[in-house]
């Protein structure tokens, strides 16, 4: 993977912060899809060579200081979730899709749950199983999100 | 062309570097709760990414913009109706307020009470509500240059909003009222009672916790801010009951509030500057609150009941004109 290839990496996965602390009506919070984890879920899986827990560790640290969250939280949950998926990246390449979607939908959940438990540690919060729909419709995003990604890395021949 | 190394690159399972990424950000955590170093050095942080801030706020700016561009004739001149109807309801209230303050400052001269002083204040602008639905704050465009310190309150148009939790340079991070991690002491309206008012982590409700079941509280009670505890100043709404719980088995009752202030509406805040509470420094933090706290025949405050009984003299002597 050359400078370009890496440079696109990173563009992707600062686009997906963007997305992940675009402000939106209150209603619509709990809906929003766990856009980062899911991005940099695909990169550890397509390129585990390249991208993996330094990464999340970075991401997180960005999104806690957009955030306002306790320094460290998002980046200790970002690169817990790298490393899951490192761990487990060779399993992506036998699954099929949807098969993918699910394992998805289990470690995306993981990292939500790490992250509330980081949460009650620091503070009352009020927990409900709200917390899992971002993993939810993040791993219901992924089928569409793994495809496309696959044909633009292709054709841009990043690798 | 020979590619170019990249910065991170290691094996699949790098089983080290996550063992380091989790010691750093438990460090990291421990560090933000106990030094004050940290702090100031997230605040310069954060201005690394107000440029992040500002591009996904641009969005809902454009929206905004672009709502009001294409909005027809018709629904300007509505809301010019409305607005003049506002401007009209308000003028007449400041009427009023002018000779109910200058009444004010006579009946307290004649208490030889201290007149309490106008707060000064600065406006800003939001900059995002936060994108975690799990808490509840938000960003605004002032900050450390602008004078903004950390606890400093927030109005909007109609009641408090919260204080000021962080601030970096040009921006600064609100922790509203509604946020479960935060508690505002108050006073009911009507007869002075005091409570805490706590947040739920729901934007449209408050908890008033520890409230004896004799108390005099009643749905639609407005609570304004007490100013006990020096953080807020007195007087601004803050809440107003919607639901009072009583069971006769139980000595508290389950009241809760409904916040005035509408942050999902508002884009402008006030930023207020009350003036400092009375210098107690050098005292630990629990004997300075114990140093404020002051009763009629208190040996500590010889004065402290000097005031009502001039107030008596006073009352006397106006009885004494009045009389034919």
């Amino acid at each position: 993977m050359g400078l370009f290839g890496y440079l696109f990496v990173w563009f992707t996965l600062l686009l997906a912060l963007c997305l992940q602390v675009m402000p939106l009506p209150d209603a619509w919070l709990v809906w929003r899809p766990d856009w980062l984890g899911v991005l940099l879920a695909y990169w550890c899986v397509a390129t585990p060579q390249r991208v993996g827990v330094i990464h999340g560790f970075v991401l997180g640290l960005l999104l806690d200081l957009i955030e306002g969250a306790p320094l460290g939280q998002n980046a200790l949950t970002l690169s817990l979730l790298a490393y899951l998926f490192l761990l487990l990246y060779q399993r992506f390449r036998v699954y099929s899709i949807w098969q993918q979607a699910v394992l998805v939908f289990v470690l995306l959940g993981i990292g939500q749950l790490v992250e509330q438990w980081l949460r009650t540690i620091f503070g009352p919060i009020s927990v409900s199983l709200e917390f899992l729909i971002p993993a939810l419709i993040g791993a219901l995003l992924w089928p569409w999100l793994f495809t496309m990604m696959q044909a633009v890395r292709r054709r841009l021949g990043i690798g | 062309m020979r590619p170019i190394k990249p910065l991170f690159s290691y094996g699949p399972v790098p089983t080290y570097r996550m063992l380091l990424c989790a010691v750093l950000a438990f460090g990291l955590m421990f560090a933000e709760h106990r030094f004050s170093a940290v702090e100031s050095a997230r605040s310069h942080m954060t201005s690394i990414v107000a440029p992040i801030q500002w591009l996904v706020s641009l969005p809902s700016e454009g929206v905004r913009w672009g709502a009001m561009a294409f909005s027809d004739k018709q629904s300007l001149i509505d809301e010019n109706g409305r607005l003049r109807e506002q401007l009209l309801t308000l003028s007449n209230r400041v009427q009023r307020m002018a000779s109910l303050t200058a009444e004010n400052v006579h009946l307290r001269e004649l208490l030889n009470a201290p007149n309490p002083d106008d707060v000064p204040y600065i406006t800003a602008e939001l900059l995002s509500l936060d994108s975690d639905p799990f808490t509840q704050q938000m960003v605004i465009n002032r900050g450390r240059r602008d004078g903004v310190y950390i606890g400093q309150p927030v109005m909007d148009a109609s009641g408090l909003i919260g204080q000021v939790v962080s601030v970096s340079a040009y921006t600064s991070r609100v922790l509203m009222v509604a946020d479960a991690n935060h508690a505002v002491p108050v006073e009911i309206n009507r007869n002075g009672l005091r409570f805490i008012a706590q947040g739920t982590g729901q934007l449209d409700t408050l908890n008033i916790p520890s409230v004896p079941a004799t108390a005099d509280i009643r749905e639609g009670d407005l609570l304004v801010t007490s100013g006990l505890g020096g953080r807020f100043p007195q007087g601004y709404p803050v809440a107003r009951v919607t639901q009072v719980k009583r069971e006769s088995s139980q000595a508290f009752m389950e009241v809760s509030a409904e916040p005035i202030a509408q942050p999902e509406r508002s884009r402008y805040f006030l930023l207020l500057f009350p003036p400092a509470p009375p210098d107690a420094s050098g005292l630990g933090d629990p004997e300075s609150m114990a140093r404020q706290i002051m009763w009629p025949g208190d040996p500590a405050h010889p004065d402290a009941h000097r005031i009502s009984e001039e107030a008596l003299k006073a009352a006397l002597r106006l009885q004494a004109e009045g009389a034919p």
